[in-house]
């Protein structure tokens, strides 16, 4: 009984196991490697390396909380960072060459290139959401596994990007004079005295109350259970009356919604919109949602762990690299965490799968213990 | 009161909850309902049985709007809906119910969650209100399906319950939400003796809350004993109706098998 309360208590905080796990990684580089633990300027790089994949993987949680995958969203990073590029960049010339405007004339005017670059802003979360759309239309309503469907749009649109760009890049060198750079990652305390404040990017402000928004989408609001539902089982989301095709055509757009934030802040980070861009978030954020402790079978899914999932597939490459091994560890180390995360998963949430593979291994008699699986 | 009084009243001039004419189904061009028409009073429990595949499961889904009918009408309280806007929704919002013998529930999720799904309570912004969720889960799981000191709280997860509990459960849903017809889809399917006597328990209850009931079973002793009115299906046609007081179990089961040896 006791031990029940136990396991009920460790499973009632939301990620608690995934959080000692960090917590444990954490202490274990500080001691390893204080000088570069114990100070504030690898805290604030994460700040601003790490809200594209956080963002990707909140989206993911919802993907693979319904039971879908999307393996489209690094494209529409590809797709709408170059959306965004190209108006930002271009867009205040264009407006000029096009409408005439002379010295002088208001559409020449500063102030106009702005709001061009604010429109490139626009059409880049325009794009994530319709790219989502086609990925919802294909799964919700043409019928076609999410793992396939996103699979040939993920080349599509990155062909796509390639097309129109012509393979070239964009860099936007004077990003940091423009109003959308100072609001969307700016550095709010570059005035400071303090050196790492100065450093402080937003984008880490922006993404943490995106996080905590979607947190309560997730857990208190009706779209959220839906999404749950449905990855609990479509039959039952269409028995009780849950729209299964309209909820899942959302998910998708919302992960589309996310992506494209993602590819903003990416492309204005970097000061540089690049053809395959995004190209390496597709198995990181997979492998935080699930280290994190969504169910890779869908009907459970946690923001907070995804979150920590995260960090821990941040922190693993410069905690070694500090701590003296080469970066060539770096992939083995994330692959070891993540089995060991998932098989720890299956056997605390799925009690028939632990007594199967007890079983299995010979540990208990097959009679009277093992749950058949139903 | 004055509305629930109003209500009965109301309801006391409807002659039928549910009444099918002449209603077909096909599925390509296989034919799993042929001139289905049958009417269910208020407060009688019918039980639907038939084969494998007579099309009872199909027949369930189109009364309840998961699939709509090729041809045919629908009257629910007498009054004929348009098919095109019938879905499960409207059945809801038409006081229809229905309890799957698996699909229900879903597993993962709490109980209070598996009440309100698909109705939730909600500010306007479509956030949920879980503290009055979980309250009124809990009357519901108290009083009206009667699950005291076994250990059940509206935070288990459904996974962790006994198929008898799931169906009582389920049974106690469609209560709650003052059905006047609840459709049992083999309710006792996979079921210990002990469960399948808490599950019967269940449908009685529906009828003495003077609500009706379809009860869909494989187990003719088990409809035998709670139908007022058996309808036999058979390749999707309606063959027999039957009063339980006119034949035993054993006759029943008898001219089942006739039925199949026939053609």
């Amino acid at each position: 009984m006791a031990r029940q309360r136990a396991v009920s208590a460790f499973q009632r905080v939301e990620g608690l196991p995934i959080i000692l796990v960090f917590v444990v990684l954490l202490i274990l580089f500080m001691y390893l490697s204080p000088e570069v633990f114990l100070r504030p300027f690898q805290y604030t790089t994460f700040l601003s390396t790490l809200p594209p994949i956080i963002l990707l993987a909140v989206g993911l949680t919802f993907i693979i909380g319904a039971g879908e995958i999307d393996l489209c969203f690094p494209a529409i990073i590809g797709f709408s960072g170059f959306t965004f590029a190209v108006i930002f960049k271009e867009g205040p010339d264009w407006l000029v060459a096009v409408s005439g405007a002379r010295e002088g004339d208001w559409l020449a005017s500063p102030l106009a290139a702005q709001i061009v670059q604010w429109c490139g802003v626009v059409a880049a979360l325009i794009a994530g959401l319709f790219i989502g759309f086609v990925n919802g239309i294909l799964v919700a309503k043409i019928g076609i596994p999410s793992f396939i469907a996103t699979l040939g749009t993920q080349f599509f649109w990155y062909g796509m990007a390639t097309v129109m760009s012509g393979g070239k890049s964009y860099a936007l060198r004077t990003a940091e004079a423009s109003s959308v750079w100072q609001m969307l990652v700016g550095r709010p305390f570059a005035s400071s005295t303090t050196d790492w404040l100065q450093q402080v990017p937003i984008q880490a402000l922006w993404t943490a109350i995106i996080v905590v928004i979607m947190w309560f989408i997730l857990n208190r609001h009706r779209f959220g259970e839906h999404t749950l539902f449905l990855g609990d089982s479509n039959d039952v989301s269409r028995v009780v009356g849950i729209d299964v095709d309209r909820e899942k055509i959302k998910l998708f757009m919302l992960m589309g919604f996310l992506a494209a934030i993602a590819s903003i802040f990416l492309t204005l980070e970097n000061k540089n919109y690049f053809g395959n861009q995004g190209q390496g978030y597709l198995l990181l954020a997979i492998a935080s949602v699930l280290i994190g402790g969504t169910s890779i079978f869908g009907g459970k899914a946690t923001v907070i762990g995804t979150i920590v999932g995260c960090f821990i597939i941040a922190i693993v490459e410069p905690g070694l690299v500090a701590t003296g091994l080469t970066g060539a560890w770096v992939n083995t180390v994330r692959g070891l965490i993540f089995l060991i995360a998932i098989i720890f998963y299956l056997h605390v949430e799925e009690p028939q799968r632990r007594s199967a593979f007890m079983v299995r291994i010979g540990r208990l008699s097959a009679f009277g213990t093992a749950r058949p699986a139903e | 009161m004055t509305v629930a009084m109003a209500s009965d009243r109301e309801a006391a001039a409807v002659a039928n909850i549910i009444r099918l004419a002449d209603v077909q189904k096909f599925f390509g061009p296989i034919q799993a309902l042929r001139d289905i028409s049958l009417a269910i009073g208020r407060n009688e429990i019918v039980g639907l049985i038939g084969d494998n595949g007579a099309g009872k499961s199909t027949l369930i889904k189109v009364m309840t709007g998961v699939l709509s009918p090729t041809s045919g009408r629908i009257f629910i309280r007498d009054r004929e809906i348009n098919l095109s806007d019938y879905s499960v929704r409207m059945a809801h919002d038409l006081s229809i119910e229905t309890v799957y013998q698996d699909k229900s529930l879903a597993e993962k999720q709490p109980l209070w969650r598996n009440f309100f799904v698909g109705r939730q309570l909600t500010n306007r912004f479509g956030f949920i209100d879980i503290k009055r969720e979980k309250k009124i889960a809990n009357q519901i799981l108290m009083d009206v399906i009667g699950f005291r000191g076994v250990g059940i709280t509206v935070d288990s997860t459904i996974g962790n319950l006994s198929g008898g509990e799931r169906q009582g459960i389920a049974i106690g849903r469609a209560m709650h939400y003052n059905a006047d017809l609840i459709i049992l889809d083999e309710p006792t399917a996979a079921l210990g003796v002990a469960e399948v006597r808490k599950v019967l328990d269940f449908v009685r209850r529906i009828k003495t809350s003077g609500r009706a009931c379809i009860y869909i079973e494989h187990n003719l002793a088990h409809v035998h004993e709670v139908a007022d009115r058996l309808i036999v299906l058979d390749r999707g046609s309606i063959v027999a109706e039957i009063l339980p007081k006119d034949m035993s179990v054993v006759e029943l089961t008898e001219f089942l098998i006739d039925l199949q040896h026939k053609s």
